[in-house]
């Protein structure tokens, strides 16, 4: 008799064991049919991606300042992205506005990753003068961070008429938290003289600069800062012979907003 | 302390079936204990009269939105029950709790309860458990509550939880744990910005060190350059310059955008506690930020914990401890409030802020939160590159038991407890040394290298007995994962018979995060059979700590003592740093398992599979 009870223990037990886990199981197909599962693991995926990897938009003008060269002119550098980790289309513009005068360059570039700290860049640029002529461009290059937190571009430019190389580079130290001072350099480089566009061969103009910024938050900071720009070579000639001067040093102040 | 296996439940300790209204336990613990109720003394409190205390087995919660003002601005929260934080939840071990949870905003939403053991469905994860609980829609969710301890629950919809979506859960025991206190009071810590998530998220995307204002400057390095010379100066710089790492790269979101909160009060609200003199008061910590892990002390009072995540483990008093996102610790503590009341300061790694309360025998008698601690400095070992490290200064445990050596661990090689306790308790609490290098069967993953992974830990070391950069040598006995051992004997669990290694992987500067390279949306789920028993390693290649939580499982963490794992259901993998856990395949369903950092977790996230097979 006691056999039997502990028998029937035993398989009452089994049968209670089997029935949860079986409830388990149907509760697990009944979410789960494959087509379902699928179709849901597919939903969370597309989710997740578009939370991880977001559409955005960016505005730097990281230059926005006046100088105290004769009549005073004020010049720009300004950086905007679309577009997510993998993709983005930049515009990027440079110049320089002087009573009426302005001067500037401008870049449309698709932008990709190739590397942990760079992307390759390719697109077009488009040089806008009041004095000489315009002038595009198609343009590959490289933007990133290189080591000792150098930011970086350089860019090779090429059309018919000229090939050019155009870098930039600059560098933040911290002084305190919020005050921040970024040396800076720029060199444009081209192989072909030409003087319609005002552009020598050779090593063309450098523009070195210091910039001291204070950050009243991430999106505004006022800054004061002095600057070297030269000329070289056939460049040098094109700018005396428009009444330039070849070299110039001046104090600059200004605004580096981020929206 | 001592274990204590009590012969008969004491009245102060067995709570049980009581309707303790919110408002009459917020009142009760504000006045003297004279005229406190009988069910207040041990009865679970939260003393933040705004949220509200619930109890039973049939709750009603609501999400909707909220503007609330915590900085002095206004800002939409959205929250439970009208409350930032939400209502508290007092469950009892055993029973089966019906949870209906209605959904008033515009967007779909869900609740996770964190840390509990349950079927899937009723785990609250939009594609995983259930679709999400549509606007306008009430989802009921219905289980039985096995286990008892500390627990919280959060949203798992968009970014809701850093918005407020949060609150605790107590699951009292159905027979009383063997541990005595007077008062029982949750610590519930959390991070608020007045910033939409979704801004926050963008701006790290666009610069990652935006709210990084705890930098290296100039002057930094020139004092060093004082103290040493320029080559060694230099020497130490030049490494972090060439990998373009910062040494300061603590919390990717700081105190410049966060108010750190206790139990939904900022530190000008200053939460407090009446307890007198000679009560003994548990605390019940509980990481619920979105972002931030805190370094946390009681000036003049030291601390005794005995649970993690939950459980129970072995008491062993501390001055301080650091809890990750998720994590949660139940503490005692014996404040002679009669003399000075005291801070309980809770201190953002990065040093960028604090969260505050006090426990005081007067309301109106407030502590003065201590000075910050130095900004910590990563180091070599955070990147995983030192070699060899024994950090098992001054713990008395662990000598003999070398973690970072231990290659080849001999079997019972550990210390013999047994000495001065009952005899009749010998088998529960013999040490056995874990063998940190079982050589398991690996399970195959995908791996991927590129632009999405900038560092890989050259040597990884286990550093159970590391506190962490910021809490190492600074003369307090800090608590670490070598200390945490479960109450209960352990030997007896199955071994695991494969292993699955995982590695941590992510760029900081271009703000992406995954594991082995690959983000959750590219990565194919990691399939189990019903039942088995697997060793997970992870390896974190980054220089951040991520607090890695598996769902409906427990994770049995390897602390050094065979005879002694803690079960746990969020792992903190230190910067450069590896470690191992069991889990035992039990529950069928599709499970998220994922580093804790909100703005992380997106890419650094796997579904776990099981399946009867």
């Amino acid at each position: 008799m006691r056999n039997l009870q502990s028998a029937i223990f035993l398989v009452s037990i089994t049968l209670l064991l089997s029935l949860s886990t079986s409830v388990e199981a149907a509760e697990s197909s009944k979410v789960f049919s494959p087509t379902k599962e699928a179709a849901m693991i597919a939903m969370t995926n597309r989710a997740a991606k578009n939370e991880r990897d977001p559409f955005l938009s960016y505005l730097l003008l990281d230059r926005f300042e006046i100088s105290d060269q004769s009549n005073n002119p004020v010049s720009w550098d300004a950086t905007a992205w679309l577009g997510r980790d993998n993709h983005k289309l930049y515009f990027k513009s440079e110049g320089e506005t002087t009573s009426g005068n302005t001067d500037s360059q401008n870049r449309l570039l698709y932008s990709h990753p190739v590397a942990p700290f760079w992307d390759v860049q390719l697109g077009l640029d488009y040089d806008q003068t009041d004095e000489y002529k315009n002038q595009t461009w198609a343009t590959v290059g490289l933007q990133g961070l290189a080591p000792y937190f150098f930011e970086t571009d350089i860019y090779l430019l090429a059309n018919n008429d000229n090939v050019g190389i155009r870098f930039d580079g600059d560098i933040d130290f911290l002084l305190t938290q919020r005050l921040i001072l970024t040396p800076r350099m720029g060199f444009e480089a081209y192989t072909q003289n030409q003087s319609r566009y005002g552009l020598g061969s050779g090593l063309s103009s450098t523009d070195i600069g210091v910039r001291l910024r204070y950050e009243f938050s991430r999106n505004f900071a006022p800054y004061l800062g002095i600057k070297w720009q030269n000329t070289y070579g056939s460049t040098e000639d094109f700018v005396k012979q428009n009444g330039g001067k070849s070299s110039d040093t001046s104090l600059v102040a200004g605004l580096r907003v981020w929206f | 302390m001592k274990n204590k296996f009590p012969t008969k439940l004491t009245r102060r300790q067995f709570v049980r079936g009581m309707a303790v209204s919110s408002i009459a336990a917020a009142i009760a613990s504000y006045l003297p204990t004279t005229f406190a109720s009988e069910n207040s003394e041990a009865a679970v409190q939260n003393a933040n009269p705004q949220v509200p205390i619930l109890q039973g087995n049939q709750f009603d919660l609501t999400i909707s939105e909220k503007t609330v003002n915590i900085t002095g601005s206004p800002a939409r929260s959205t929250v439970v029950n009208d409350s930032l934080s939400g209502p508290t939840l007092i469950w009892h071990e055993g029973d089966t709790v019906t949870i209906r949870v209605t959904n008033n905003l515009s967007v779909s939403s869900s609740i996770h309860w964190h840390g509990i053991i349950l079927p899937f469905t009723m785990d609250g994860v939009p594609g995983f458990s259930y679709e999400g609980i549509a606007p306008g829609e009430t989802y009921t969710y219905q289980f039985t509550v096995q286990q008892h301890g500390t627990y919280w629950y959060h949203s798992h919809s968009a970014y809701q939880e850093q918005t407020g979506l949060y609150g605790a859960i107590v699951i009292l025991p159905k027979q009383a744990e063997p541990i005595e206190y007077d008062k029982d009071y949750i610590v519930q810590l959390s991070d608020w910005s007045d910033t939409p998530p979704e801004t926050i998220y963008a701006n790290l995307k666009k610069s990652p060190d935006y709210y990084n204002y705890v930098q290296r400057t100039v002057a930094d390095f020139t004092n060093e350059v004082k103290r040493e010379d320029l080559s060694t100066a230099w020497g130490k710089r030049k490494m972090w310059n060439q990998m373009r790492m910062s040494n300061r790269d603590l919390s990717d979101v700081s105190g410049a955008t966060y108010t750190f909160l206790m139990n939904g009060l900022s530190p000008n609200a200053h939460w407090r506690a009446i307890v007198n003199s000679g009560q003994k008061v548990r605390l019940r910590f509980i990481n619920s930020s979105a972002m931030t892990f805190f370094d946390i002390r009681i000036p003049g009072l030291k601390m005794t914990v005995i649970a993690a995540d939950g459980n129970l483990i072995q008491a062993i008093e501390v001055d301080e401890f650091r809890i990750g996102v998720a994590e949660t610790y139940d503490v005692l503590v014996e404040p002679d409030t009669d003399s000075q009341p005291y801070a309980i300061f809770a201190q953002a790694i990065d040093r960028s802020g604090f969260a505050l309360g006090s426990l005081t025998n007067d309301a109106s008698i407030l502590a003065v939160p201590p000075k910050m601690d130095p900004v910590p400095n990563l180091t070599m070992i955070d990147m995983g590159m030192a070699m060899g490290m024994d950090m098992s200064k001054g713990m008395d445990m662990n000598k003999g038991m070398n973690m970072n050596k231990g290659m080849d661990m001999n079997m019972n090689k550990g210390m013999d407890m047994n000495k001065g306790m009952d005899m009749s308790m010998k088998h529960d609490t013999d040490s056995v040394a874990i063998n940190f290098n079982p050589k398991l069967p690996q399970m195959e993953v995908p791996r991927k290298t590129g632009y999405q992974s900038t560092m890989r830990a050259s040597n990884p070391q286990y550093r159970l007995n590391d506190p962490g950069a910021g809490l190492r040598d600074n003369g307090r006995k800090v608590l670490t994962y070598a200390d945490i051992k479960n109450l209960y004997a352990t030997q007896s669990m199955p071994t695991p018979t494969k292993e699955l290694v995982l590695h941590l992987t992510g760029n900081m500067e271009r703000y992406m995060w995954s594991i082995d390279g690959i983000p959750f949306d590219e990565a194919p789920p990691l399939q189990f059979k019903y039942g088995e028993r697997i060793r997970i390693t992870f390896i974190n290649d980054t220089m951040m700590n991520h607090p890695m939580h598996l769902h409906g499982l427990w994770s049995d963490l390897e602390t050094g003592d065979e005879n002694h794992i803690p079960r746990k259901h969020t792992v903190v993998v230190q910067p450069g740093a590896k470690i191992s856990f069991r889990v035992t395949m039990n529950a069928l369903g599709d499970w998220p398992f994922h580093c804790h950092m909100l703005y992380h977790m997106m890419g650094m996230f796997r579904r776990v599979q099981i399946r009867n097979m």
